[in-house]
C-alpha cells in the first residue's frame, strides 16, 4: 500500500552502521562504486563483497530485506549479462550459432558484470537503509558546502530536497484518503481497462494536486511569517560530528581504494 | 441495517518495526435505526473502525484464520459478512455511506451537478437515464439545503466551507444509503454551521438514512443527538452507553483526555457542593432543572 512509501526505505534500528556520519556513508558510498569499477579480478571484487556483507551485518538490516532491494534490479542485470555471454567475442569458444557466441570470456566478463551491479546496487540501499532522509539532506548539503563559492545555492537546494522528502509521506497519505473517499462513492480504481483506469484517476489527481498547491501556500506563509531568509546565518539543531566509528570506517574505505588500485596494476591472479 | 462487531482487531504495518495496534479486541453491536455516537481522542483507533464498516480497510484472511485469543472476528453489516472475501463490496458501498473528514477536499469535478452525480452513476447497474440522474441530484441537493437551480452550474470551488461540505455529503447521500457514517461532520466549521450541520443528520435520519454513526471529538455534540455513544480509547471500546449514562463516568473521561459536556462539568461541580442535579446532560434538561432548583422547587 501507499503506506510502505511514507518511511521510504529507511529501517529503523539501532545500529553500528545508523550512527555513522550521514556524510561519510555518501562518501563511502561514491569510493565503494569507484572500487567495483576499479576491480579486474576476482579476488578484488571478492573484497569488496566480503566487506559489504559485514556493513549489512553490522547495520543489523534482515537479508531478506537487502535481497528484496535487489529483485527489482533482476531482470535488468539477467538481461545485460545475457547480452553480455551471447555477444562477448573472446578466444575460448564453447558454442556458436549465427551472431551468436558464448565464450569462456564472455561468461566470466557478464558474471563478473552481475557480481558488481548487486553489489552497487546493495550498497547504495544500505546508505538508504540506514540513513534517514533528514540526516541524508544534512550530510548532502554539509558535502557540497564548497560549491558556494561559485555562488551555487547548496543551502536553497537541500531545503527543497528536505521539504520534498517531508512531503512525500504527507501527500501519501492524502492519496490514501482520497483513494478511499472516491472508492466509498463508487468509483474503481483498479478495476476495469487502461482508459477506464485513467478516467479513474481524474477523482484523486484533481483533489490531490488542490490539496498540495494549498499545502504549498500555507509553508510558503508559514515561513514567511516567520521571516524565513537564506541559509547564511542558520544554525541546525543536530550538528554533524565525526567520531571513532567514522574514523575506523574512513581508514577502511581508503584501504579499500588503495588496495584495489593496487591490484589493478598489479594483478594478483591475471584474468 | 444491523451492525454486529465482535473481536475486531488491526494493526497497521503488520509485521514490521512500524507496526501499530489500532484496534484491540472491539466488540459492540449498533443497532437498525440508531443515532450512534463514536467519540475517542485523536489516534483512539474511532477513524480506523468506521473504515471497515464500508470495506475501505478489510479484515485480513489471516486474523480469521488464526484469530487472536482465540476468539473469531466477526463483523456484520446487515446481511454484508465483511469477513468474507466472497462479499460484494460495491452493494456493501452503494448501501453504506461513508462521509469522510473534511469531505469537501474530495471535491473534483467542474460542476456540483457533475460532482454530486459521480456517486450515483458509479453505483447505478448500466447506464442511468439523464431524467433520473437529475431528480436525483436535485433531491440530494435539496436534502441538504441547497437550492439546485442556482448551484447545478457552479463549480464546487467557488462555493463557501460550509456550502462546499454539504455538495460533498450530498455527493455521498445521492444513492440513499441506508446506513451512513460520518467522520467528524462537523470539524472546523462555525457554531453556526456544526448546528446546519447536526440539523441535516437529523433530517436524513428521519428520511433516507434509517442508521446514522457519527465519529467525533466533541462531547457536547455526541450528547445532544446521539441515542447511544461508544468511547474508544487506545483502540479498546471503554463503554458503550447512552450519554447520560455515559457521563456518570465524567471524572474517567477526563482522565481519558476526553471532554465531557459542558453540562455534566457544571453537574459535577455542583455535586463537589452538594447539590445533586438528575439531568441527562442535554442543555435544555440542565437549564429546566437548574431553573427549577433556583425556585426553590424540586428536582426531580
Amino acid at each position: 500500500m501507499l503506506k510502505d512509501v511514507s518511511f521510504g526505505q529507511y529501517y529503523p534500528v539501532r545500529s553500528f552502521v545508523h550512527n555513522l556520519d550521514p556524510r561519510l556513508k555518501i562518501l563511502f558510498l561514491i569510493a565503494y562504486i569507484v572500487a567495483i569499477f576499479l576491480a579486474k579480478e576476482f579476488l578484488a571484487l571478492g573484497i569488496c563483497a566480503a566487506l559489504l556483507v559485514f556493513g549489512v551485518a553490522f547495520a543489523h538490516i534482515p537479508a531478506g530485506k537487502v535481497l528484496r532491494s535487489v529483485k527489482g534490479v533482476l531482470f535488468l542485470v539477467l538481461f545485460t549479462a545475457a547480452i553480455n555471454v551471447l555477444f562477448y567475442r573472446g578466444k575460448t569458444v564453447y558454442w556458436e550459432w549465427g551472431i551468436f557466441t558464448v565464450t569462456f570470456e564472455g561468461i566470466m566478463t557478464s558474471a563478473f558484470l552481475v557480481v558488481r551491479l548487486f553489489l552497487l546496487v546493495i550498497c547504495s540501499s544500505l546508505l538508504t537503509y540506514t540513513t534517514t532522509p533528514v540526516a541524508l539532506t544534512d550530510g548532502l548539503e554539509s558535502l557540497l558546502t564548497p560549491l558556494k563559492w561559485i555562488r551555487f545555492p547548496v543551502h536553497e537546494l537541500a531545503l527543497i530536497m528536505s521539504i520534498a522528502l517531508r512531503f512525500i509521506p504527507i501527500l501519501a497519505d492524502e492519496t490514501d484518503r482520497i483513494m478511499n473517499a472516491q472508492k466509498a462513492r463508487g468509483a474503481e480504481l483498479d478495476s476495469g481497462g487502461l482508459a477506464k483506469r485513467i478516467r479513474a484517476v481524474v477523482p484523486v489527481l484533481i483533489p490531490l494536486l488542490l490539496s498540495a498547491f494549498r499545502r504549498a501556500d500555507e509553508l510558503g506563509d508559514a515561513m514567511d511569517a516567520r521571516c524565513y531568509t537564506d541559509g547564511k546565518h542558520r544554525t541546525k539543531y543536530k550538528k554533524l560530528r565525526f567520531s571513532w566509528r567514522d574514523l575506523i570506517v574512513f581508514v577502511l574505505i581508503a584501504a579499500l581504494v588503495a588496495g584495489v588500485s593496487v591490484m589493478r596494476v598489479y594483478p594478483v591472479f591475471a584474468l | 441495517m444491523r451492525i454486529v462487531v465482535n473481536h475486531l482487531n488491526y494493526i497497521y504495518n503488520d509485521r514490521s518495526p512500524f507496526a501499530v495496534q489500532a484496534l484491540k479486541d472491539v466488540s459492540f453491536t449498533i443497532e437498525h435505526g440508531e443515532f450512534f455516537g463514536i467519540i475517542g481522542h485523536t489516534g483512539s483507533g474511532k477513524s480506523t473502525f468506521v473504515q471497515h464498516l464500508n470495506g475501505l480497510i478489510r479484515v485480513p484472511s489471516s486474523l480469521k484464520r488464526k484469530p487472536i485469543k482465540g476468539d473469531m472476528t466477526e463483523l456484520r453489516v446487515g446481511e454484508f459478512d465483511l469477513t468474507s472475501k466472497k462479499t460484494d463490496f460495491r452493494a456493501l458501498r452503494r448501501n453504506v455511506g461513508m462521509v469522510f473528514q473534511y469531505p469537501e477536499n474530495q471535491l473534483f469535478a467542474e460542476t456540483v451537478f457533475e460532482d454530486v452525480a459521480f456517486g450515483y452513476r458509479n453505483f447505478f447497474d448500466g447506464k442511468p437515464e439523464k431524467g433520473q440522474v437529475e431528480s436525483a441530484v436535485r433531491e440530494a441537493l435539496g436534502i441538504v439545503g441547497l437550492d439546485y437551480e442556482t448551484v447545478k452550474n457552479v463549480s464546487p470551488f467557488d462555493l463557501s466551507g460550509g456550502q462546499k461540505r454539504r455538495v460533498a455529503i450530498a455527493g455521498v447521500i445521492v444513492t440513499h444509503p441506508e446506513v451512513l457514517v460520518l467522520d467528524e461532520p462537523a470539524a472546523g466549521l462555525d457554531p453556526l454551521g456544526k448546528q446546519e450541520i447536526m440539523r441535516l443528520l437529523h433530517r436524513l435520519h428521519g428520511s433516507w438514512c434509517k442508521t446514522i454513526v457519527v465519529v467525533s471529538h466533541d462531547m457536547d455534540e455526541i450528547a445532544e443527538n446521539c441515542t447511544r455513544v461508544a468511547v474508544f480509547a487506545e483502540g479498546t471500546v471503554k463503554y458503550v452507553l447512552p450519554p447520560r449514562e455515559l457521563f456518570h463516568h465524567s471524572e474517567e473521561l477526563l482522565s481519558l483526555g476526553l471532554d465531557v459536556p459542558l453540562t455534566a462539568k457544571l453537574c459535577l461541580e455542583l455535586e463537589k457542593q452538594g447539590v445533586h442535579i438528575d439531568c441527562d446532560y442535554t442543555t435544555e434538561d440542565f437549564l429546566r432543572k437548574v431553573l427549577a432548583l433556583g425556585k426553590g422547587g424540586t428536582v426531580c
